[in-house]
């Protein structure tokens, strides 16, 4: 893509010696001279992949269809994961043990997004957090949205909010966003374990 | 993603196609910038070197010096097959959907050759062939600008 002079970034002074390139001579192609040059180019590097996601993930992937969260157990620390990979990261062993979670959770700590960038559709600024599933034991990305964002702040209660079931898939994107429950928040000491 | 899953085999695993997309964005620098413009312009250019051949596409340093090249000049839009393999099983994100010829090809006025897509059947690529770019009808400064030779009839 062409890019107009006034997009350009102000030129960078580079030191003597230092690799640059020279002005070129395009006096032999004055139909070219004459028009306005191309600066930089769109560069798409495109990876295809065909995923799989394994055996536990797709049980997950499964119920989130159903409007289900579920996590798998650790059974040597009881840990729940979510999602769950198959395997403890701690104790390396299978989890075996499927765990239906709650549809509410907790913000354990978040950001505020103030800068756009390509390929975001959201409108700045948003909140990304990382949120506690009520009944797991490790925080989920999530967007927290029905509040101010100033409002926002760890131990803040939330319920999810999902697409129309018509449009229930087995994708992790039926979770629209998160949305203040109204619950009274969880005392910070209660998350110490989660940050 | 998120495309509707789908199982394939072996205990009823999902699968999805999944696009990891790197939007890149280059600067060009004045020789290919020019080269690219060109390109939009519906033409082509190439940069004479230290003996004063003609290189195309250009490039900014001498192949053999190392020199700086700043001589932009004209190059034509047809030019000569000098060497050609056969593509029959054509993928995505080549320059054409159907089985094709890729030649290094000496545009007239150039000294060195450029490889790019020939659509030409089979029976009819020979080396030494007489070709013509066929440029896109909407340009925008881009190496997909050119989107193929054919054989001059």
């Amino acid at each position: 893509m062409t890019d107009t002079a006034s997009s350009e970034p102000a030129p960078i002074e580079i030191p003597e010696g230092v690799w640059s390139q020279p002005e070129v001579d395009m006096s032999a192609i004055e139909e070219i001279a004459s028009v306005e040059s191309v600066r930089s180019v769109r560069a798409f590097a495109s990876l295809t992949y065909d995923y799989t996601p394994g055996l536990a993930t797709t049980r997950f992937l499964r119920a989130i269809k159903e409007k289900r969260l579920v996590g798998e157990r650790c059974s040597e620390t009881g840990k729940v994961y979510i999602p769950p990979r198959g395997v403890s990261p701690v104790s390396g062993m299978p989890t075996t043990e499927q765990v239906d979670l709650g549809l509410d959770g907790t913000v354990v700590s978040f950001c505020v997004v103030n800068l756009d960038f390509t390929g975001n559709a959201q409108e700045i600024p948003y909140v990304s957090a990382l949120i506690l599933v009520d009944g797991s034991d490790i925080p989920i990305y999530g967007l927290v949205r029905e509040i101010p964002y100033n409002e926002v702040q760890p131990g803040l209660r939330l319920k999810s909010v999902w697409v129309e079931d018509s449009e229930m898939t087995t994708s992790f994107e039926n979770i629209k966003w998160w949305a203040p429950n109204g619950e009274p928040d969880v005392p910070a000491s209660e998350l110490a374990d989660y940050v | 993603m998120p495309e509707e899953a789908t199982t394939s085999g072996e205990e009823d695993v999902l699968r999805a196609p999944l696009v990891l997309e790197y939007p890149f964005k280059r600067t060009t620098g004045p020789v290919i910038g020019a080269f690219l413009t060109a390109l939009r312009e519906g033409r082509f250019i190439g940069i004479e070197d230290d003996q004063g051949k003609v290189l195309c596409p250009p490039v900014e340093y001498d192949p053999a010096s190392g020199a700086s090249l700043t001589k932009l000049v004209p190059v034509g839009s047809e030019g000569e097959v000098l060497f050609w393999s056969w593509n029959q099983s054509v993928r995505d994100g080549q320059p054409l959907d159907h089985p094709f010829a890729w030649a290094m090809v000496k545009l007239d006025g150039a000294d060195t050759p450029m490889m790019h897509a020939v659509d030409a059947p089979h029976d009819a690529m020979v080396t030494g062939l007489r070709v013509r770019a066929k440029f896109a009808e909407e340009r925008i400064g881009s190496m997909d600008d050119l989107l193929c030779f054919e054989p001059v009839s």
